[in-house]
Formats: structure tokens, sequence, C-alpha cells
């Protein structure tokens, strides 16, 4: 990259929030699995005369998502009307918030590379989605799926605080982080509950320069991927001695580069104004004291709390990605259950991190009580009856089929128990004694090779099951007296 | 020409099985029929009629009681979606709409044993004084077929004028009950905004439109307007009905305080109806009531005010009528664009054209500071103008509108000219007080002419009950 060239970023991010209805009706909010056009109701379908009526879950969440955001609600807000015309848009405008809207400033706080870094919340407003248009190749209709239509988003938008890929994309993270713990939204990246636009510019100087916008991206390494390739491509546009037009562009994933969607020299007229139909919204502060002491724990204190167990920064962010991904695991709970100790608490922390994750991610997974499986998996370890290697394969051995009747007994009969019984083992190393006599000969001469074939036959008779640590001593003790 | 009684008898011959709602209906239908000529009525809902009729009386007969309005046919501008029936608000773009679900006002009348016989004429999206913006058909005056019965709420006055049925519904957004009420000679409510839900009624200017009465008296109104009244979950913007209802007994004058609007009773407005408001003025004092002459000095401004306002909500309102969904529809549209250019140019009317374009440009950038926020700041003062005056006096009175009912076609290649029609009607409907028009007498043409009653907001009870008793000193 050209070293002339500072990059500004600003983003926006359109998330959807988790209600169970619509930002303005009553129909269901949960899209996913329901046929085309089966979630409308005559507000969403644009009869005429219905009215909007406003969700205050909405507004519970919005309120969520300020203090995640480090702020609070605007106590007086509004909405209004943004007019164009679409047949996924049934009434011909979208309600938003245009001149009040819900959330005014706030920030982002992340680390990279070791170093923090502070993003500015510019605003943060509350609207109606659109429904859902497809255009068949080949065909000569549209299909518009109105279900989407009316569910409500906040759009939270950044100050144009980021000079970097890298740092844009630790943004998004953490801004997805900090709305999953707030259960602001149930943040399907897949199903487009997150959505991102980056407003890229280059320039030399103070100045800046003229800014692209790419819309629609829905993941964190797409957001990267597209600031890259517009970084570059403008640079390379303006040391061609061309110029940056302003323009929406869209990002071609296949292609791994931005395309030219719209001029934004005809500037749409939207025709914004106050929505007659619904009231301004007013809160006090008591509405969002109930709300602040009601709030999740934040992914900053639990780096705080996961740090005072012991845990590196690549386990945390590990353990607080996996926790929101794969939400029915309930990871953190399960830490917290054992967070009074310590040691206790990081063992079963790096076997989440080292085994449990990684074959989650991997696997398709039984439902399980994994509270029962880690008390014993950490039980048998205490008792030096499970080596890691073991504890690594009973345990997805247990992710894949599920709990057995009873762990341990089943560890056993797969043979994956170490044999710790100093009686047992006793036995087993006065025959390896005997029947090895030149290489006990060894080991008294002071050859530690023979230490480890001795060591290698106790196993042998074993099948393995034999603690290594122990038959050690054990052997070394006997000899020695010998 | 009134043939019916008043409600309250009405419905309680029905639950005493004095009569039947069966009959009340047939009666309504017939004269309906009878007096088609007019043409109030847009469409008649006989068979939705005749079933409710049938299901009250057999209530009636199983000892239950319907309620207050049992066996009451009615009239419903329109404008209101009545579940299963046309609603076309008068323009082409909606003709053939069913509406699937129901207005609250209908609701709560029908929960009330109130049948709603028929859908009246209007002015095509409410956009008019005359009733000749109807995409359909003029109605005739009552008075005379040669003059308009006022609009938008033509075919809903006309009819109570008729006596087609006991009452009907009407819309008023710059005076759309009041002055077809008063080209009726019919008692007309615009009651507090927000006071009735506006949900199911096709929106017109969204923070104006008001949904009200219009009766042969004002104890009829007052009973409808008990009804329909109060908040509906379906509507944001609705307040809460009077704790005490608006069943009331007339006011005694004495010691009422009223004003005269000075801007009202001025050479623009007709010699006879000035006087005719003068002598209702003069009876007050003579009853103990305190007149004084005041002044609402925003008066000439509101007109301009309103007539940016309302469009704007109505470029708005409008946008969902894009004939994809329901509505008219253009079947050979070679593409998107084309579909919304035929289906909007050809569905929409001359005059909802009108309102499109210059609502669509005082609220385009450029243009919305120099209009659209400059007319909201003169509504705020004149709200507050109102507040003033209230601090004053109870009640304001003046014309309803500066003429007696005008001739068909006189005004209606002038679009100026009908918009000055609303100049006295349209303050009220901006500050969202309440306002009413009662029949006070005749012109030298027989025409009714009209007194419009002010009351400062959330007093309808107070308005309903002073109109009562100045309906006593009429006579």
């Amino acid at each position: 990259m050209n070293n002339d060239f500072k990059a500004t970023i600003g983003i926006e991010c359109h998330v959807q929030l988790k209600t169970k209805s619509k930002l303005f009706s009553a129909a269901s909010n949960d899209a996913r699995e329901a046929k085309p056009n089966t979630l409308v109701n005559h507000i969403d379908f644009g009869l005429p005369g219905a009215l909007p009526v406003f969700n205050k879950e909405a507004l519970k969440l919005a309120t969520k998502a300020a203090i995640a955001l480090k702020t609070k609600p605007q106590k007086f807000s509004t909405f209004d009307r943004k007019h164009y015309f679409y047949p996924d848009l049934p009434m011909g405008y979208q309600i938003t918030q245009y001149d009040q809207p819900i959330i005014i400033g706030g920030r982002v706080e992340f680390k990279l590379n070791d170093e923090l870094k502070t993003v500015g919340i510019t605003r943060a407003h509350m609207e109606a989605d659109a429904g859902k248009s497809t255009h068949p190749t080949g065909s000569d209709y549209s299909l518009v799926d109105l279900n989407r239509a009316g569910t409500p988003l906040l759009e939270i938008v950044s100050e144009p605080d980021m000079h970097s890929a890298a740092e844009a994309k630790a943004y998004v993270k953490e801004l997805y982080l900090l709305m999953r713990y707030a259960e602001v939204t149930e943040g399907d990246l897949y199903h487009g509950n997150m959505r991102f636009d980056v407003n890229v510019s280059v320039s030399k100087n103070q100045e800046l320069g003229t800014r692209t916008e790419t819309k629609n991206l829905n993941s964190f390494r797409s957001v990267e991927k597209a600031i890259e390739y517009e970084i570059k491509r403008q640079i390379e546009l303006i040391n061609n001695g061309q110029k940056v037009i302003q323009e929406t562009r869209g990002w071609n994933e296949a292609k791994q580069k931005t395309v030219a969607q719209r001029s934004k020299e005809n500037a749409d007229d939207y025709r914004y104004m106050p929505d007659p139909d619904l009231p301004p919204i007013v809160i006090d502060d008591a509405y969002i004291a109930d709300i602040e002491i009601s709030m999740p724990i934040a992914p900053d204190e639990w780096r705080q709390r996961l740090g005072d167990i012991g845990l590196d920064s690549s386990q945390t962010e590990t353990l607080l990605e996996a926790n929101v991904d794969f939400a029915t695991a309930k990871y953190l709970d399960l830490i917290q259950q054992y967070e009074a100790d310590k040691k206790k608490a990081r063992s079963l922390a790096n076997l989440l991190v080292n085994v449990d994750i990684p074959y989650l991610k991997e696997h398709v997974i039984a439902d399980l009580n994994r509270k029962l499986l880690y008390d014993s998996v950490l039980s048998l370890i205490n008792q030096d009856r499970l080596s890691s290697t073991n504890a690594k394969e009973l345990i997805q051995r247990c992710l894949t089929a599920g709990l057995p009747q009873n762990i341990e007994k089943f560890a056993e009969e797969k043979g994956l128990l170490q044999k710790s019984d100093k009686n047992e083992l006793s036995q087993i190393i006065d025959g390896i004694i005997n029947d090895n006599i030149k290489a006990v000969e060894d080991v008294r001469k002071g050859e530690q090779k023979a230490v480890g074939y001795l060591i290698g036959q106790v196993m042998a008779k074993t099948k393995g099951q034999a603690n290594p640590g122990l038959a050690r001593k054990i052997l070394e003790e006997k000899i020695a007296k010998l | 020409m009134n043939i019916w009684k008043p409600i309250v008898e009405i419905a309680q011959d029905v639950r005493t099985g004095k009569t039947t709602a069966s009959q009340l209906v047939d009666k309504s239908l017939k004269l309906i029929n009878d007096y088609s000529e007019y043409q109030a009525i847009i469409v008649t809902l006989e068979g939705n009629a005749k079933h409710r009729g049938a299901v009250i009386d057999r209530m009636v007969s199983e000892g239950k009681d319907p309620g207050l309005l049992a066996g009451v046919p009615f009239i419903a501008k329109d404008n209101f979606l009545v579940f299963g029936s046309d609603t076309t608000a008068a323009s082409n773009i909606l003709k053939g709409f069913k509406a699937p679900y129901q207005a609250t006002a209908i609701n709560r009348l029908e929960e009330a044993g109130a049948i709603c016989v028929a859908k009246a004429n209007l002015d095509a999206f409410a956009h008019g004084a005359s009733t000749e913006n109807s995409d359909f058909f003029f109605t005739k005056n009552p008075h005379d077929k040669t003059r308009v019965p006022g609009g938008s709420s033509g075919g809903s006055a006309a009819a109570v004028a008729l006596g087609l049925a006991p009452f009907a519904l009407g819309t008023d957004t710059g005076g759309s009950i009041r002055q077809p009420s008063s080209f009726c000679g019919v008692f007309g409510l615009k009651p507090t905004y927000g006071l009735v839900s506006r949900s199911g009624v096709v929106a017109m200017g969204s923070s104006l439109d008001c949904i009200g009465p219009i009766t042969a008296s004002v104890e009829d109104a007052a009973i409808v307007l008990d009804v329909i009244s109060g908040t509906d979950e379906f509507d944001s913007t609705t307040i809460v009905k009077d704790e005490r209802g608006y069943i009331v007994e007339p006011s005694d004058l004495n010691g009422v305080k009223v004003g005269m609007v000075k801007e009202y009773m001025t050479e623009g407005v007709n010699k006879e109806v000035r006087a005719a408001v003068t002598k209702m003025a003069n009876d007050l004092k003579e009853k103990g009531a305190e007149v004084v002459e005041v002044s609402l000095p925003s008066a000439d401004l509101a007109l301009a005010c309103y007539y940016i306002i309302c469009p704007a909500e109505v470029s708005s309102n409008l946008s969902r009528y894009d004939g994809l969904r329901y509505g008219y529809h253009v079947e050979d549209s070679k593409s998107l664009h084309q579909s919304y250019v035929q289906n909007r140019g050809h569905g929409f009317g001359k005059e909802a054209k009108r309102r499109i374009m210059i609502g669509t440009y005082v609220l385009s950038s450029g243009y919305y500071d120099a209009y659209y926020k400059k007319a909201q700041v003169v509504r705020t003062k004149i709200i507050n103008e109102f507040q003033t005056i209230f601090n004053k006096v109870d009640f304001l009175l003046g014309p309803v509108a500066p003429t007696t009912a005008f001739k068909i076609g006189e005004n209606i290649d002038d679009p100026l000219a009908m918009y000055l029609v609303d100049v006295m009607t349209v303050a009220a409907s901006l500050a969202g007080v309440p306002a009413a028009s009662l029949p006070i007498g005749t012109d030298s043409n027989n025409l009714p002419i009209g007194l419009q009653i002010m009351a400062n907001q959330r007093k309808d009870r107070e308005l309903l009950s002073l109109s009562k008793a100045l309906e006593e000193i009429v006579g």
C-alpha cells in the first residue's frame, strides 16, 4: 500500500432487533423459516386506513444498545417518513428516525494489536425494514416477499474514526459482540441480522477525499476485504490521475471486488417529514435506570473475569465469540459456575478452547448437559485418572453421542482411564523388573534411556492405561532399593 | 324531512319489541332507493345489513341487550373500511376494493347494535368542498337539486338531511363534516383531534383527520360520539374520552362566555350568513351569556398553512396506492416505472394529482424549509392563539362557510375558489379543537345556514351541551 495516503473509514450497521413482533405491527418478526408473505398483516401490507403502532419492546432493545454503546438513549425522539417508490415498500415510505434519533453519541472500544482504540458513534436510529425483492434470472417478473417488511432495525452510524481494514474489522466484531451480549439482536449474520455499509475515502493531506459507500456486507471478513479493495482501488485511481466518484458500490463475494451500483450525484430526494401517525417517544430516567440494572454482562466485564481466572487474551476472545456463536452451549455460564476455584475454572476453559469449541465448529453435536460432562471430566483429571489425550477423546465421544448413563463407567469401558492404583501398578512393575534385569542394571549405571524403555514396557503391559508419572515414580523407588 | 325518531327512542323501540331491527333496515334501504336521484349513496350493504338486523332481532327475542344503538341504521362515508364491503373513497384507484378489516368506529357502532346500511359519496379521498370531486358522480343538495351538498362528506350530510338513515359518519380534515352539514341543514361535529380512532379510515391528512357524526339533532350526535370515542390500540394518536361521557343536558347560558371571531365576520362573508350569526349572538346575550368580540390574528394565514400541511400529508398518504397489491392496475405495463405511471396516472383524479404535486413540492429538499417547516411554525402560532382566546372565553362562534350552498359547477374549474370555501373551518382543524355546525336558519333562497361553534381541546362535552342549548333557541 502507498504510505503517502491515509484512509478514512466510517461504518453504518443495520442491526435487526430481536423483538417478537414487527416494529409497527403484531405480525411475527421471525421470518427465517416462514413461507413468503405469511407474516404480513394490514399494517405491513399498507392497506388503506392501516396505522402503525410502535412496538415498545424495540424501544427497550434500543435502550440496551445505547447502554452497550456507553451512552444513554435520548429522552425525546421522533419518527419520520422517508419516501420512495418500490414494490417491497408497501406504504411508499419507510418509517425511520431522521431529525431526532433514539441515540446520539456513544463509543465502541476495542483492542487491536494490544493497542486500545476508540470509535465514536454519531447516532443510531430505529427504522422499519423493507420487504425482499427477487428477480429470477431470465424471467419477466419480480417476486416480493413482505415477511421482512416492518422488521425493526437499529442503524448505528459510526464516526469516520477508522483508518485501516483491520481496524474496521475489529470495530464490527466488537460491535457485534456488544449487541449480542446486550441481547439486542439474534445477530445471525447469515440471515442478515447485521449488515454493514462501509464509507471509504483516501487522502494525502488533512482534507478528506471523495468517499464511496459499499453496501450490504454481511460478514466481518467481507468488511475487511471490501475496505482493503476500496483503499487500493482509490489510491490507484488517484495515482493514475483519475478521480474517485462519489457512488454506492456493492461487494462481489466471488470476485472479491467492489462494483459500482449507482452514482450519488443525482441524490434521491426522500421528502422526509414527521410521521403524524406516531407520537414522539418520551422516556424518563426511571425507564433507563430499570433497563440499566437488568443489563446482561458486557464483553468487557467478561474479559476482566476471564483474565482473573488466568486466561490469555486469545483464549478469552475465542470464548467470547463462541459463547454467542454457539449460544446453546452456554460456555460462559459454565465457566461462571467454576469461577470460585480459579485453577479448576482455568482447566475447564482450556478444555473448552482446545477441545469443545474446535470440535463444535466442525461437527454436528448432540444436545447434552455440559455441566455434568465437565464435572466428571475435571474430577477424573484431578484424580490423575484421565490424561489430557484421553480427556479430549472422552469429550468428543460425548459431544457426538450424548452423555452416557455413567460417564466414569463409560470412560473405563472405553479404556480411557489411567491405572493410578499404586498396588496394582507396583505388582506390574515388579514383574517388569524381573523380566528386564539387563535394563535395570543399565538404569543403576545411570543410563536414563533405560528408564524410558522400562516405562514403555509398563505402558505396553497396561495397554496404555497406566499413569506414566506414577509408574516412573514407583519404578525409580524400586530400582533404588534393589 | 326528518322521518326518524331520536336515536335513543329508536333503540328503545327495538329493545322493547315495538319495532324490529329488520324493519328499520328495510325502511332505510327503501328510502335510499326512493331518493336515489340525489346520488348520496355509492353502495348499499343490503345483504350484510339484513343479516345484522336479523341477528339483533334474535338477541332481543332471546332477552339479550343489543346495546345503546340497538338496530339503528346508519350510513358511513365511503372512506370508512366496513368489513367485506366496497371501500372506494369515491376514487377510481380503489374501485372494487373490498375491505378485509374494519374501522374501529364501525366496530364500536356495531358492538352497540347499530347497522351500517350504505356507504355515502364524497370528494375522492375527501379532497374537496362540494362532493363534485367524486370520481363517480355528483351528489345533489336535498334543499335544491341544482346545488352542491358541500363536501367532502356531502353524501353523508345529504343522506341525513334526506332522512335515509338516522345518522351518518363523516370525516373532517379541514371542514369536511361542518361545511356539508351547514349546506344541508343538519348537525355535524368534528370532535377534538384524536378523540375518535382513525384506524380503518382512508387517510387524508393524518395530523388533521377527525371522525365524527352527522345527525338530525345534537342529542343524536352526542350518543354516537359517546359510542365511538376513546383510546384505541390501533391508533396511537387517540386520547381518552371524557369520563362523564358525551350524553349531556343543555348548558345554562347564564354567564357563559362566548367569543365572536372578528376575522370571520368580514365583508367576505355573505350578508345573510353574517346576519343569522349575529342574531344568534344577540339571542345568547338575552339569555344571559357574555358575548365579546375576540381576535384570531393568524386567521388569514390558516388557509395557506392548511394547504401546505394537508397536501404534504396527502402526498405521503397516497403513496401506498400503487396498484401493485390492490386497487386499479393496468395489466400491460412494460416496466415497473410504467406500471406506477399508468396505475397512478389513470387511477387518481385531477384533484388528488393536484394535491400530490403540491405536497411533493413543499416536501422537496430546498422547499421544505420555505413551505412545510414555515407552515408548521404558523400552525403552532394558531394553536397558541386559540389557547390565548380560550383563556378568556369558553366558546367561539362564527359562520361555517362564507356562503350557503353554491350551484353545481360554480367553482369546479377554479380550485382556488373551492379552497377558499374552507377559510373559516381550517383553523379549528389545525388547532385540533372540537367544532360543530348547527343549523340556525335559512337564507332568502331557503338554503340552510350553519353556525360554527368551537371549544377548547377535549371540551367536546361542553361543546355539545352548548349546542343543545342553542338548538333549543333556534327551535
